[in-house]
């Protein structure tokens, strides 16, 4: 393999195309019109269940930590300016904002993504997946389309759920601990966090990120060698891939949202 | 009377000069066959020769590069996806080690298709899945998962889902790989039972010459990408092709070598070995 060598570099240029088929032509199934989901959405419900509950503990212990690292942190820096006051507004508005949705999707492709990419992948090595074809169901439709959906709408509750605890976190911490003033911890909050500006750009991130990581781990259970040793290559991949997938739109959404 | 007559004469499935190669490796190579209706057919052949191949070809899960698979006049490769899915509700599959859908019971297994595919009541679903799990000898399994159960019952649990609607055709692929003594007894007088009792039609294919030259009607044996030789077990078993031969007597050396090609042995070992000029 050389990089100089046109063969070569053609070779990989057609495969790397093929792969970019191969991932629009599955979004395209899964999205598309002929999607039956959402038609079937107790296929959509159970997991939501299997996706959203399992990744719940580890969302919620993680969120309460966070917050209080979150707690510990912001009180060192506001009170060197005497305004530790702000406490409870500092720590919703980097949850909200940023943490949350990027926290909780790292998680969620820790413990939902790289489930559903060993479990496509388990499911296609022993030819589950062609044995539906063969019945004439289509598993595109029968089993990945119901948990990319499943992923879309659990990934924002989760986020939700993570940003909440770890709000509980950062009172622990600030007011019990750290005796902040309570009415000023809230009532900042209150005052200082915009439910459309600040909260609802967080809720466009997770949303954001529960597709990707979703289409992400679907795809390369899907796209996987059907062995045991491609199994394993795709679950890494899917934490690699969509861990920087999910860092680079932070950024970019971030940019896009101050610039409104 | 006479259209059933002709309905039974024309073969299910019938190759036509089908080509069909990964890359530049040609497995079937002008192949023309036809399965016969109402009989079970086997293909044989050597590891990598395509038998697999032929399988897919009939499901339509893969296309051939040239020639025609028609199953009953209708080339499968020229449907559309409708037409397909329509036409692989007519066909059962066995995969080889089951492909059992691991998150679900024994039970839901084989209802998988009838809830897929029908409308009917739940009563109704039910007695159907016990009938046909009855039919394999394991109604008393229903509640099992497939980690629970063994590879010979996998495999029987997956007939039961691959004739749970009913189909003309049913295909296994290695039906007997890995079984042991009882189990691929049974599972083969089940293939024949079930062949004869529910008008079926059916290809096997295997390695496993005793067990699929006792039950089979039919022998293709494939190899170096076109047919060897066809006929009844007898027939395959007496013919004087070296290949078939060196196959069905399961001789190390033949037209397929034991030795994988390479270099020679005097240039690996040289020519003038010790003690010896």
């Amino acid at each position: 393999m050389s990089f100089w060598n046109p063969a070569d570099v053609g070779y990989v240029a057609r495969t790397k195309l093929a792969d970019l088929g191969q991932g629009a032509r599955l979004f395209a199934r899964l999205v598309g019109p002929g999607a039956s989901s959402l038609r079937r959405f107790g296929l959509v419900r159970d997991q939501i269940h299997f996706l959203g509950n399992y990744s719940l503990a580890i969302i919620a212990v993680s969120g309460l930590f966070v917050g209080f690292v979150l707690g510990l942190q912001m009180y060192y820096a506001l009170q060197r300016y005497g305004s530790s006051e702000a406490l409870g507004l500092l720590v919703t508005l980097s949850l909200v904002r940023e943490l949350g949705p990027v926290v909780a999707a790292l998680l969620f492709i820790g413990r939902a993504g790289t489930s559903l990419t060993a479990e496509i992948g388990l499911m296609k090595s022993g030819e589950q997946l062609s044995a539906m074809e063969m019945m004439a169901v289509d598993p595109v439709q029968r089993i990945l389309a119901p948990r990319f959906w499943a992923g879309v709408i659990t990934m924002p509750l989760l986020a939700a759920v993570f940003s909440a605890v770890a709000v509980m976190g950062g009172y622990v911490v600030g007011v019990l601990l750290l005796h902040v003033d309570s009415g000023a911890f809230w009532g900042q909050m209150q005052n200082g966090v915009d439910v459309w500006k600040d909260v609802g750009n967080g809720i466009v991130k997770s949303v954001v990120f529960g597709f990707t990581i979703s289409f992400i781990a679907l795809l390369q259970g899907f796209a996987a060698q059907a062995t045991p040793e491609g199994v394993s290559r795709a679950t890494t991949r899917t934490v690699v891939v969509a861990s920087l997938a999910v860092l680079g739109l932070d950024f970019l959404l971030t940019a896009m949202m101050f610039s409104i | 009377m006479d259209s059933i007559s002709t309905e039974l004469q024309t073969p299910l499935v019938e190759f036509r000069d089908v080509t069909f190669g990964y890359g530049a490796r040609a497995i079937l190579d002008g192949v023309s066959f036809s399965v016969p209706r109402g009989k079970v057919t086997a293909l044989m052949g050597a590891s990598g020769g395509g038998k697999t191949t032929v399988l897919r070809l009939i499901g339509g899960q893969q296309r051939a590069q040239r020639g025609e698979v028609l199953l009953d006049g209708v080339d499968v490769g020229g449907m559309d996806v409708k037409t397909l899915y329509g036409a692989r509700r007519r066909m059962g599959m066995l995969f080889q080690f089951g492909a059992l859908f691991t998150d679900m019971t024994v039970f839901e297994n084989v209802a998988f298709p009838l809830r897929e595919h029908t409308q009917l009541p739940e009563p109704l679903v039910r007695d159907i899945v016990l009938m046909k799990l009855d039919a394999v000898g394991l109604r008393g399994a229903r509640d099992l998962m497939p980690s629970e159960v063994s590879g010979g019952m996998a495999r029987r649990v997956a007939l039961a889902r691959a004739i749970a609607l009913d189909p003309d055709l049913v295909m296994y692929d290695e039906p007997f790989a890995g079984l042991d003594p009882i189990s691929l007894g049974t599972a083969a007088r089940l293939i024949r039972q079930l062949n004869d009792t529910l008008g079926l039609t059916s290809v096997i294919v295997s390695h496993d010459l005793e067990e699929t030259f006792r039950i089979a009607d039919h022998v293709i044996v494939l190899a170096n990408g076109g047919i060897a030789a066809q006929g009844t077990p007898d027939a395959v078993r007496q013919s004087t092709d070296p290949l078939v031969n060196q196959f069905v007597h399961a001789l190390p050396d033949g037209p397929v070598h034991f030795h994988y090609p390479g270099v020679s042995v005097e240039d690996d070992f040289g020519t003038v070995h010790g003690g010896r000029s």
